[in-house]
């Protein structure tokens, strides 16, 4: 082979390395892109990815909604929207989906109800992820007080019975989106932080990350660029699990009186208003439901997905 | 003029407290390195040699300061380190770093190479953007790795060129002292010299000092200078690697060294075997006084009650230095020697049958069988 | 096994004590002493009401003299606290609602645990057939209903079209005693219990068929059946054992989860028990009504989790030694 007392170049070490390599002719391929590999095979994957995009164009577009039937998600329409005992109209070519109880486009409402919904869930489960990731990070890094706090923190949260703490909250303010996204976060936090912190202890060990204390890296340093890299996936699957289980929670906040109060246009707001009227108008209660049961249904659905196309190793059975 | 002292260890005690899983009251400790000191000099390769468990890897992340020290000091350049925080370290760790052992556990799987071996230049922010990827190539090219590899993921690459990678990314910022600890025993046999080479290539360009740990003597007889041998947290024997090769003092030296691959199978058969009794003690309850004594087969009463210090013995020049009262000279036979401690403060065991230990040696061992 | 439920209760009882300063703190704490009597006192509260409340509960003292009486009067006196909204104690108002929630509680409980696992376990040993695809598909349908959604689902397209048809059994609201009428209790906690029961039962079949089927995997089933075991015998003994292990400690977390289950499931049917109360106080704005089933709710949590503790250590006599 090479001579032993020249410096290896790199035209002699690749006949060499011709020999070691594993697969020196592909290129490199990342986490990220094997999984969108696989995700692009899972057909259902795919499907509820198409609703949940459908969903969002609907709240991106619900003006268009607005101005396409002429109705505004807030206008009552007491003549052409209630019959005359002043009751609900049922779908028709007015109102595509029927009528509300003050007259309003049901269509409209459901519309504008899911930039409600999508944007609790996304941005309260993106926001809880944030905290517990941070927290959970520190809690396994650092060990030693900060974990005891933590964990000790995490426990507590995790043992209250989340919607009765959340009624406690949301009595001592005012109901509205912050407070809502606000409540979420301080409950979700922990079940996060948990899950993290799990991992980190075990990674914490590994020789890599004694590499990097070599290096002279700081501690934040190998918790945001060493260990979260490893942690990503867990933490991605958790995210898109997290999505409709937010989701429900707003629109059950909203269902009990304590989310977005009226008169803004809320699924869970909308089927709490159904609730003395479906016996006259099925239409009321049925099509917001079947939004919120679509949109989480898909979610949940999507999580499947990703959860298969990131590990595959994992649920399949 | 001798060059100068990168780091000396003077006195360096670890010890682990003892994990208890039912009551917290164990004051037990594990006696990982109890009393070590020595001197690198630029320039040399110092070679720190035991079995598994000796305290050699817990002695060089100590001298690393990846560990803290229950007590003495660790000098690097004349400057005590030894009770810094990892923040005060700075210029130090840049100065000295580390090669790791396994191939598959030192290199994040989540991250590209290139990203791994520019780590140095941006914790330490050296260099970054355009500069900062040309010296990471630079450096693979230097360790033997092609530049044009650098957006790959570690599992892309063999254990070999693992390796390498660990190697670049411990020299990007031109250490003077660099630990390399086991650095071939996770790998294949025929890649352990390839990789061997470099570092003493890597060595001579770009003007290293090395401490090299292993378990393996034939390999560090390859690469150093010295050599320092380790038991149970101390070290019995250290000197030039000459010296202790050709006049082993200590008798586990002796040992170790009757237990090396001979490449020559009539030296092999020649050899004197020994085989010694029992396993390697717990280093929570080391033996007193010369920890070797329960194993040794020259051991006598005063191995037992006295401490043997580290002193150069039967002639030896003054940095050939041995810890045994009874050290074994040129030409004696360990075959033949006689302990005479008591026997419960030995370890004693049944003949052992010598097929079991040279594979070699197969027509020496017939002869034996034929014997008994 | 004494020595790890003493250690539980201390834990519980820590828990607690966090719980009182954590509702403590959320009531009184951070807001002058009016404004927190006018929290307590309730819609349509009047001037006489509310400096009424600041002196029985001495809101000019420091926070931690307040805290302390507030303490006292839980653990000693079994005070809840008025409702002066309501006019009344609120340890009456609550005896009314207990037996309600707890007969909705125990009975969803049961009726999840029953379906959730056997369907998990039929999920998981006719694996791949069409009977696996259709729970599995049921399971993944409720698992994102929520649970409202279900519970009016429920009674429209069940309480109410037998209803219009003449059938008149499930009543659409209202709670009958067991004592009362046997037969009315059943009827007016059937649907409740489907509506409480079906979601969790959703996540417990998914739980089950997954334990299972690893469980199933594993060496010792193979030898088991290499035994020449009847395959009944291999899951129901060995298998199920061990695949029981995370439904259990699942069933602990899920024990808060049920607690907000049932706050929804009384509002949809209209049950008066914790969870209706809870909710109707909000919209009176009756806070010292709330604070007691704060308090009382995680009390039994703490004391379901404690059993549970106790339930899974005697599946598992690993955990006994934590």
């Amino acid at each position: 082979m090479t001579n032993p007392g020249a410096l290896p170049t790199s035209e002699v070490l690749g006949e060499a390395i011709g020999d070691e390599a594993v697969a020196h002719v592909i290129e490199g391929r990342s986490t990220w892109q094997l999984a969108w590999a696989r995700f692009r095979k899972d057909r259902i994957a795919m499907v509820s990815a198409g609703v949940i995009v459908l969903v969002v164009l609907v709240a991106i577009f619900a003006p268009v909604f607005a101005s396409l039937t002429g109705h505004g998600v807030n206008e009552q329409f007491r003549q052409t929207g209630l019959n005359a005992y002043g009751l609900p109209e049922p779908p028709s070519g007015r109102f595509l989906l029927g009528s509300d109880d003050l007259g309003r486009d049901i269509l409209v409402r459901i519309a504008y109800g899911a930039r409600i919904s999508l944007f609790v869930g996304v941005v309260a489960t993106l926001l809880t992820v944030a905290i517990g990731a941070v927290l959970g990070l520190m809690a396994g890094y650092f060990g030693g007080i900060v974990d005891s706090v933590i964990a000790r923190l995490v426990d507590l949260v995790l043992s209250l019975p989340f919607l009765l703490f959340a009624i406690s909250l949301v009595s001592v303010t005012q109901p509205g989106l912050t407070i809502v996204i606000v409540v979420i976060g301080v409950f979700g936090w922990a079940a996060v932080a948990r899950i993290v912190r799990g991992q980190v202890l075990s990674i914490r060990e590994k020789e890599y990350i004694e590499a990097a204390r070599s290096l002279g890296a700081s501690a934040w340093r190998i918790m945001f660029v060493d260990i979260l890299p490893n942690v990503l996936t867990q933490l991605i699957v958790y995210t898109t699990l997290l999505i409709p289980i937010t989701i429900v929670l707003e629109a059950t906040l909203s269902y009990l009186g304590l989310g977005i109060p009226p008169p803004t246009a809320d699924w869970g707001q909308m089927i709490a208003e159904s609730q003395n009227l479906y016996q006259q108008a099925w239409w009321f209660l049925v099509f917001p439901s079947a939004a919120l049961l679509i949109t989480t249904l898909a979610f949940n659905l999507l999580g499947d997905g990703i959860r298969d196309a990131l590990d595959p190793g994992l649920a399949r059975l | 003029m001798s060059p100068e002292v990168l780091l000396r260890a003077v006195d360096v005690v670890k010890h682990f407290p003892v994990q208890s899983s039912q009551l917290r009251r164990s004051r037990e400790v594990v006696h990982a390195v109890d009393g070590v000191s020595l001197e690198i000099r630029q320039g040399e390769t110092v070679g720190l040699v035991g079995e598994t468990g000796c305290g050699k890897s817990t002695l060089a992340r100590c001298m690393a300061r990846l560990q803290d020290l229950t007590s003495g000091t660790i000098e690097f350049e004349g400057e005590d380190i030894s009770r810094r925080k990892p923040r005060q370290l700075g210029r130090i760790r840049r100065d000295m770093q580390m090669i790791f052992q396994d191939p598959y556990g030192s290199l994040n799987p989540k991250r590209r190479v290139g990203a791994i071996i520019g780590d140095p230049f941006a914790i330490h922010d050296i260099a970054d953007g355009k500069e900062r990827k040309r010296r990471v190539q630079e450096m693979m090219e230097l360790v033997g790795l092609n530049p044009e590899h650098y957006n790959r993921f570690p599992a892309e690459f063999s254990g070999g060129q693992r390796q390498r990678i660990g190697v670049a990314r411990a020299l990007a910022l031109k250490p003077k002292l660099v630990i390399c600890d086991e650095p071939v025993s996770a790998l294949d046999v025929s890649i352990r010299a390839q990789v061997l080479n470099l570092l003493v290539d890597l060595q001579k360009q770009l003007s290293l000092t090395y401490v090299f740990i292993s378990h393996d003597l034939s390999v560090v007889r390859h690469v150093s200078d010295r050599l320092l041998l380790m038991y149970l947290g101390k070290v019995v024997e250290s000197g030039q690697s000459r010296d202790l090769y050709a006049h082993p003092r200590h008798p586990y030296a002796n040992a170790l060294l009757s237990a090396v691959p001979l490449p020559d199978p009539r030296k092999a058969a020649e050899r004197e075997k020994i085989v010694l009794a029992g396993d390697v003690p717990s280093p929570i309850r080391p033996p007193v006084a010369c920890r070797f004594h329960p194993r040794c087969p020259k051991a006598q009463p005063r191995c037992a009650e006295v401490e043997p210090l580290l002193e150069p013995r039967l002639g030896d020049p003054v940095d050939h230095v041995t810890a045994c009262h009874f050290p074994v000279a040129d030409g004696e036979s360990l075959r033949s020697a006689q302990s005479s401690l008591p026997d419960d403060l030995r370890v004693i065991e049944p003949e052992p049958t010598p097929e079991t230990v040279d594979v070699v040696g197969s027509v020496g061992s017939s002869e034996e069988a034929d014997k008994s | 096994m004494v020595r790890f439920l003493i250690r539980r209760i201390i834990l519980g009882v820590l828990v607690m004590i966090m719980v009182t300063m954590l509702v403590f703190g959320i009531f009184f704490v951070g807001d002058n002493a009016e404004t927190v009597a006018y929290r307590l006192a309730g819609k349509n509260a009047q001037l006489k009401t509310v400096n009424l409340i600041i002196k029985r509960l001495h809101l000019h003292d420091p926070i931690y003299v307040q805290y302390w009486d507030f303490l006292k009067r839980l653990v000693w006196h079994h005070d809840l606290g008025y409702s002066y909204y309501g006019n009344e104690p609120v340890s009456t108002i609550l005896k009314q609602t207990v037996p309600v929630t707890l007969s909705l509680a125990i009975g969803a409980a049961i009726i999840w645990l029953v379906i959730g696992v056997l369907s998990g376990v039929l999920s998981a040993v006719r694996r791949g057939s069409i009977l696996d695809r259709v729970i599995t598909t049921l399971a993944l349908f409720f698992y994102s209903m929520p649970t409202f959604v279900l519970g009016l689902m429920l009674l429209f397209l069940v309480s109410y079209q037998l209803q219009v048809r003449g059938i008149r059994i499930f009543p659409g609201q209202g709670y009958v005693g067991l004592t009362q009428s046997p037969l009315g209790w059943l009827e007016s906690l059937t649907l409740p219990w489907l509506t409480l029961a079906l979601v969790s039962a959703a996540t417990y079949s998914r739980l089950t068929r997954g334990s299972l089927l690893e469980v199933l995997g594993e060496d010792y089933i193979r030898t088991a059946r290499a035994k020449g075991l009847r395959e009944r015998r291999v899951i129901f003994r060995h298998g199920l054992r061990s695949a029981l292990t995370p439904v259990a400690s699942q069933f602990g977390i899920d024990v808060g989860v049920l607690v907000g289950g049932a706050i929804v499931t009384e509002t949809v049917f209209g049950l008066p028990g914790l969870g209706l109360t809870a909710v109707r106080a909000i919209s009176n704005g009756d806070l010292p009504v709330i604070i007691g089933i704060v308090i009382v709710a995680s009390a039994a949590v703490v004391v379901a989790n404690i059993v549970m503790d106790m339930v899974y250590a005697f599946l598992d006599p690993r955990v006994r030694l934590h």
